[in-house]
């Protein structure tokens, strides 16, 4: 308990990832109220003003078909911040699985885990992205199946790592004489010391996970228009820069500013619940 | 390497056969009778199984041979070399212009540690790194196309294209290589021969160029490494902003198109790149660091 208040204190302590941790918290809030805070519906049409800029009616100008552009990245956010929490999450369970399992085996189960890990981490991800995508088909379910299992190896390494550092130590082998059960040891050991840098990692892996998402909606793979993931809201980018230009500058910054902030956080809480891998 | 290039070529090719529908009948088309179906399907050696149709695959790749694409009606390989100039140009421009940038900023950062250009170099890569790509083209495209007119817009037909292409296919990995630059700089900086030569009054540039930078080069050099490959991922988004018909926009359109040979093609030939240069980048430690050479042999 000493210690997690320790590193609440120092994070409090970084004005950067505090900042950062109330953007995103802000985006959080826009996302769950977007039926309230957005005037008009993500959908919207309304094609005699089509093509307006901004104005007080429509603080982002609206877009081809008359939709109001500011609503849309409301509704938007719910799209993009959860693909992004729900294919990190999966990829959380099933990597930290996998790692566990492959540290606590040892041997050939260990080898085909982290060789099969080895080859997802051999495409990079955007390409594994339209891999995955190519055989389950595009749309929202889809593209968070396809973000998840790239962010899967990611976590497997990272909590195989931690598990065989534990492990190695002294009072995993004293409990293991006294006769504790792997369960026991798992989930009483193994488990809280890789919990730090879990967090940490998921923080990070959060904002490349809306990057590779919106890429894949961007290029027509992923969350199909006219659903207003941020992405898919540029698909018709070079359209959108010769006729309004807000339109393709405003789903970008939204995309820009949430990675940015996640990345921000992320060094943040690494720096606040590890201080032995302060950067400096 | 060659564990990789098998795994991945496995992995692409049983990605490609999950994919439900059927291949022969789509290529030959929808109102073929099902006599001409299966003579595609024996053409095609789909009715082996698929061990055998593995090992064709594998062997017909290692030939050169990838098939023949659905949508063109041409061999996958002579269309990908086609549009290989294309792609090759600008993730090449974008690693150089990408490790330029992000080295230079990265030993400005490490030399003003904790002080006003440290912030902003480091503010600019975490932006940088952070921004997504097709965006930036986008944003890019704006200014200086259609707002200065300085630029051409789409299209490739002369060098001034490549341009933007490259500064927008360069601006993460110019971030990320920036940061790592600057975490291995002040890594060495602290050491104590980077002390003991500016003990023996040697001027603070060849301190940070011949001690400092050159040991920290290993790290930069394998981080470069890897965002080359990325980078040549990267061209699928780039070339899809920029109208590029490289091979990036080729596997965009293969899917959309449901062009499985060229899917599987493009597919392997991006990875294998991407494993080649990984490779290449070990190798080059031993090029860069003595210690290494030593060490292995």
């Amino acid at each position: 308990m000493k210690k997690t208040s320790e590193g609440l204190l120092r994070f409090r302590r970084n004005k950067v990832a505090v900042a950062s941790a109330f953007v995103i918290l802000g985006f959080i809030i826009m996302a769950t109220l977007a039926p309230v805070i957005a005037p008009y519906g993500p959908l919207e049409q309304d094609l005699v003003n089509n093509y307006l800029g901004p104005s007080l009616d429509h603080l982002l100008g609206t877009d081809e078909l008359g939709r109001d552009i500011a609503s849309r990245l409301c509704y938007g956010a719910r799209i993009s911040l959860g693909i992004a929490f729900s294919s990190v999450l999966v990829g959380v369970m099933i990597g930290a699985v996998l790692g566990l399992v492959a540290a606590y085996k040892r041997g050939i189960v260990d080898s085909v885990i982290m060789r099969f890990m080895d080859v997802l981490l051999a495409l990079p991800g955007i390409l594994l992205g339209i891999t995955i995508v190519v055989v389950l088909g595009n749309g929202v379910v889809n593209t968070v199946i396809a973000v998840a299992i790239f962010s899967v190896p990611t976590f497997a390494r990272l909590v195989r790592g931690s598990a065989l550092q534990v492990l190695e130590l002294d009072y995993i082998v004293a409990s293991r004489a006294v006769g504790a059960s792997a369960s026991r040891i798992i989930f009483g050991h193994v488990v809280p010391n890789a919990l730090t840098p879990l967090v940490v990692q998921s923080t990070l892996q959060l904002g490349v996970a809306i990057l590779i998402a919106s890429g894949l909606s961007f290029l027509g793979l992923g969350v199909q228009p006219p659903n207003p993931e941020w992405g898919a809201m540029l698909s018709k980018g070079r359209e959108l820069v010769r006729s309004t230009p807000v339109a393709a500058f405003a789903p970008g910054m939204a995309i820009t500013l949430v990675v940015l902030s996640f990345s921000l956080l992320g060094d943040g809480l690494r720096d606040a619940l590890d201080p032995t891998m302060k950067r400096r | 390497m060659f564990l990789a290039l098998l795994g991945t070529s496995l992995l692409v090719f049983l990605m490609i056969h999950m994919i439900p529908g059927d291949p022969a009948l789509l290529l030959a088309g929808l109102e073929a009778g099902p006599e001409v179906v299966e003579q595609m399907r024996r053409d095609l050696g789909l009715d082996r199984p698929l061990y055998e149709q593995y090992w064709n695959f594998l062997s017909g790749a290692l030939r050169g041979d990838f098939g023949t694409s659905i949508r063109m009606r041409i061999p996958v390989l002579e269309e990908i070399m086609a549009r290989v100039p294309y792609t090759l140009t600008i993730a090449l421009g974008g690693t150089i212009l990408a490790t330029i940038f992000g080295v230079v900023t990265g030993v400005i950062a490490a030399m003003y540690h904790n002080r006003f250009w440290d912030g902003v170099m480091m503010v600019m890569a975490l932006l940088a790194a952070s921004t997504p790509s097709y965006w930036l083209g986008l944003m890019l495209m704006l200014v200086f196309s259609l707002s200065l007119g300085w630029l051409p817009s789409i299209g490739i037909r002369t060098p001034v294209h490549y341009v933007l292409p490259i500064i927008t296919l360069a601006g993460q990995s110019a971030g990320i290589i920036s940061r790592m630059t600057r975490s291995a700089m002040l890594d060495v900086l602290g050491q104590d021969y980077v002390r003991a030569a500016r003990a023996r009054g040697m001027k603070e540039r060849v301190v940070i160029v011949r001690h400092a930078l050159q040991n920290a080069l290993i790290p930069v050099i394998s981080i470069v490494g890897l965002r080359f490959g990325n980078l040549l991922a990267g061209t699928v988004l780039v070339e899809s902003v920029f109208a590029i018909p490289g091979v990036g926009r080729l596997l965009v359109d293969a899917v959309l198109w449901r062009d499985y040979p060229m899917i599987q093609g493009t597919m392997l030939f991006v990875a294998s790149v991407f494993v080649v240069v990984n490779t290449a980048t070990d190798l080059l430690y031993g090029v860069v660091d003595p210690r290494i050479r030593v060490s292995r042999s």
